[in-house]
C-alpha cells in the first residue's frame, strides 16, 4: 500500500499549493484581469441561458396561453401538479425509472469502454465507432433500432429468437407497455456513451504520465490499481462532467422514446415528465403549467447534481 | 501495446509469435461491440450508394449489391428544382457551424481559465448557476429565448443562428473542468517571469487544452451541423435555411425521392467524422510535442 500513500501525498501537496495560492494577496489588477477574461461568456450566458431560464420560473406562477400576457395564479400550478395529476405521477415515476438505470449504467460504461480503448492501437478509428450514434443521430439511428425491434417477425431480435425456439409469436416491443421502457433505456444507453466516452477519453490524454510512473516504482501491481490509486483521482474534474451530463440527459429523455414508440405512449408506459412537458407546452398551449413541470424537474436533477458535486469535488 | 509491436515483428522473422490471449480477445471484444455501435454510420454510408430496389426491401440489408450513384443525381434534381440552390443550404450550414465553433472556443475556454485559475470574484457561486442551468430542461426554454431573440432584433438574421449557443452551460462546464487540471507551478512561473495573462492564455493554457478544445469542437459542431430547429423558429428566410431543414424538404417530397434522401443524410454525415478525425489526430500530434507533459 506504499503506492497509496505515495499517491495521497501528491494530491496533498497539489491542494497545499492551492491553497497558499487562495490565500495570496489578490491585488486588484488580476481581479480585473479574471473579470476582463469572463465577460464574454457572462453576458451571454446571461442574456440566453438565465433569461429564458428565469423567465420560465416566472411563467411556472401564472397562467399563460403564449396569445394573451401571462395571468399570476401563484401555486396553482403546482398545487393542480401534485394533487390533482395523475399522468404526473406516473411520469414522475417513469423518469426516476429510466433515469436510475440508464444514467448509472450508461456512464460506468463509457468510463470503462474510455479506458480499455485508450491504449489500444487504432483508438481513434475505435473512438470514432462509439461515437458514431451521436453524429448520427435523428433519422439514420431510428432506422437501425426500428429493425432491431420490428415489432414483426422480420425484426431482428424477434427473428433472432423465434429461430432460436424461444418464442413462438413475435413480441410487439414498441406497443406493449412492458417492454417500451425497457427498451428504450436499451437505446438511450448504447446512443448517448459517446458523448462521456469523449471526454473520458480527452481526460485520459491529459493523465500525469510521471505520476503512473513513480506508482510503477512504487509497486502498483496491476493496471486496477494504477485506475483506482492514480487514474481515478486525477480525473476528477472530467469525472463530474460526465456524471453531471449523464443525470441531464437521462432525466430529461423523451426524444427516443418518441420515436420509438410514439406520442403519447400505449397506455402511457412511456409517459416521462419531459413528455408532460411537451404535452403541455406544444399540444395544448399552456406554458405556464408546462414550465411548472419543468421546475420539479429542475430541482430534481440539480439535487442529484448537487450530489454528485459534493462527491467528486476536492474539498479544500 | 508494445507486446503486439513485438509480436508482429517477431511474426514477420518467421519466429515464436508472442502476442497474449487476452490482448487478442480484447480485440475481439472491442472489435464486436464497435461494430454493433457503428451500425448506423455503416447503414448511413451503405444506404447512399444503393439503387432504389434494394433501398426498399424490408428486412433492410447492410450490404450493398450493385452500387450506384443514382441517388446523388437524384438530389441534384430534387436540390435544383426548389427555389434555392442547395449550395446555398450547405455554406449556410457551413458558415454558421464554423463561426459558431471559433466564438465558442474562445468564449468557453477564457472564462473556464478565468474561472479555474485567476482570481475571479464568485467562483462558486457562478459555477453553480452554471450547473443548475445544464439541469434545466431546454424543451420548456424554446418559447422564452424565442423572445429574447426576437427582443434584440434577431429574427431573420444569422445571428440568431449563431449567438444563443455561443455560450451554452454544457460547453463552458466541460472547459473549466478540464482548466482544473493545469499545474499552478507552470502557470506561476510564467507569471514571474513576467508573461501577461494573454500570454500566458496564449502559450500555456491554450497548448494544454488542447485535448480539451479538440472535443469541444466535436461536440460543437455535431449540434449545430445536424440541428435544424434553429432555423424553423427564427428564419422565415428561404435563401437563410440550413442543411438539416433542406433535406427534411426534399425527404417530404414522396417515395420517389427517398433515394434523394440517402444521399443527402450521407453528404450530412461525412463533414462531422472529417471533422472528428482532424482533431483526433492534432491533439496526439499536440500533445506529444507540447512541453507540458
Amino acid at each position: 500500500m506504499a503506492t497509496a500513500t505515495l499517491a495521497k501525498e501528491a494530491s496533498k501537496k497539489r491542494v497545499r499549493t492551492k491553497k497558499i495560492k487562495g490565500g495570496g494577496v489578490s491585488s486588484k489588477k488580476d481581479v480585473a484581469t479574471a473579470i476582463l477574461f469572463f465577460l464574454p461568456f457572462f453576458v451571454l450566458f446571461c442574456i440566453f441561458t438565465i433569461g429564458p431560464v428565469v423567465n420560465s420560473f416566472y411563467y411556472s406562477l401564472t397562467n399563460f396561453d403564449l396569445i394573451q400576457k401571462p395571468d399570476w395564479v401563484g401555486l396553482d400550478n403546482y398545487q393542480g401538479l401534485f394533487l390533482d395529476d395523475e399522468l404526473f405521477m406516473t411520469a414522475f415515476k417513469n423518469t426516476l425509472y429510466f433515469a436510475l438505470i440508464s444514467g448509472p449504467v450508461g456512464y460506468i460504461m463509457s468510463f470503462i469502454m474510455a479506458w480499455v480503448l485508450n491504449d489500444l492501437k487504432g483508438r481513434t478509428a475505435f473512438a470514432l465507432a462509439f461515437y458514431a450514434p451521436s453524429i448520427t443521430s435523428g433519422t439514420a439511428m431510428g432506422v437501425v433500432w426500428g429493425y432491431f425491434f420490428s415489432p414483426d417477425r422480420y425484426g431482428l431480435i424477434n427473428n433472432t429468437l423465434i429461430n432460436m425456439g424461444i418464442i413462438s409469436s413475435p413480441i410487439l416491443w414498441t406497443s406493449d407497455a412492458s417492454t417500451i421502457l425497457p427498451c428504450c433505456i436499451f437505446i438511450q444507453i448504447w446512443m448517448s456513451m459517446g458523448t462521456g466516452f469523449l471526454v473520458f477519453m480527452a481526460g485520459l490524454q491529459n493523465q500525469d504520465r510521471e505520476l503512473i510512473e513513480a506508482g510503477s516504482l512504487d509497486g502498483i501491481k496491476s493496471r486496477f490499481q494504477e485506475l483506482f490509486y492514480i487514474v481515478l483521482p486525477q480525473m476528477k474534474p472530467q469525472l463530474l462532467f460526465g456524471a453531471i451530463n449523464t443525470i441531464s440527459s437521462s432525466f430529461g429523455v423523451f426524444s427516443i422514446i418518441q420515436s420509438f414508440a410514439g406520442f403519447p405512449t400505449p397506455n402511457y408506459a412511456g409517459h416521462t415528465l419531459v413528455a408532460h412537458l411537451y404535452d403541455y407546452a406544444f399540444v395544448k398551449f399552456e406554458m405556464g403549467y408546462a414550465s411548472a413541470i419543468a421546475v420539479v424537474l429542475f430541482v430534481i436533477t440539480f439535487a442529484a447534481g448537487k450530489l454528485c458535486m459534493w462527491m467528486l469535488t476536492d474539498k479544500d | 501495446m508494445a507486446m503486439v509491436r513485438r509480436g508482429l515483428h517477431l511474426r514477420f522473422r518467421k519466429k515464436v509469435v508472442q502476442i497474449s490471449a487476452s490482448r487478442v480477445l480484447l480485440y475481439i471484444f472491442i472489435g464486436a461491440l464497435v461494430c454493433f455501435t457503428a451500425l448506423p454510420l455503416i447503414y448511413v454510408v451503405v444506404t447512399a450508394f444503393k439503387p432504389i430496389d434494394e433501398l426498399l426491401k424490408f428486412p433492410p440489408q447492410f450490404i450493398v449489391k450493385k452500387p450506384t450513384l443514382q441517388s446523388f443525381k437524384d438530389l441534384v434534381v430534387a436540390a435544383s428544382s426548389s427555389s434555392v440552390p442547395f449550395l446555398r443550404n450547405v455554406v449556410n450550414s457551413i458558415f454558421i457551424a464554423v463561426s459558431n465553433v471559433l466564438l465558442t472556443i474562445v468564449v468557453a475556454s477564457m472564462g473556464a481559465y478565468s474561472m479555474a485559475k485567476m482570481q475571479l470574484p464568485l467562483k462558486k457561486q457562478i459555477f453553480s448557476l452554471v450547473v443548475a442551468a445544464m439541469m434545466f430542461p431546454a424543451t420548456v426554454l424554446t418559447i422564452p429565448t424565442y423572445m429574447i431573440v426576437d427582443g434584440l432584433g434577431m429574427i431573420n438574421t444569422y445571428w440568431a443562428l449563431i449567438v444563443p449557443k455561443v455560450a451554452g452551460a454544457f460547453n463552458f462546464f466541460m472547459m473549466k473542468q478540464f482548466c482544473e487540471q493545469i499545474p499552478i507551478p507552470i502557470l506561476e512561473a510564467a507569471r514571474i517571469d513576467g508573461a501577461t495573462e494573454l500570454r500566458i492564455f496564449r502559450s500555456i493554457v491554450f497548448p494544454f487544452l488542447s485535448p480539451a478544445i479538440a472535443t469541444l469542437v466535436v461536440f460543437s459542431f455535431t449540434g449545430i451541423w445536424n440541428d435544424g430547429s434553429g432555423d424553423l423558429i427564427y428564419i422565415t428566410n428561404e435563401a437563410m435555411r440550413t442543411l438539416p431543414t433542406a433535406i427534411s424538404s426534399i425527404a417530404t417530397g414522396g417515395l420517389s425521392r427517398s433515394g434523394a434522401m440517402t444521399a443527402a443524410t450521407f453528404i450530412m454525415t461525412t463533414p462531422t467524422i472529417i471533422i472528428y478525425t482532424l482533431m483526433q489526430r492534432r491533439v496526439i500530434e499536440t500533445m506529444a510535442h507540447s512541453g507540458i507533459k
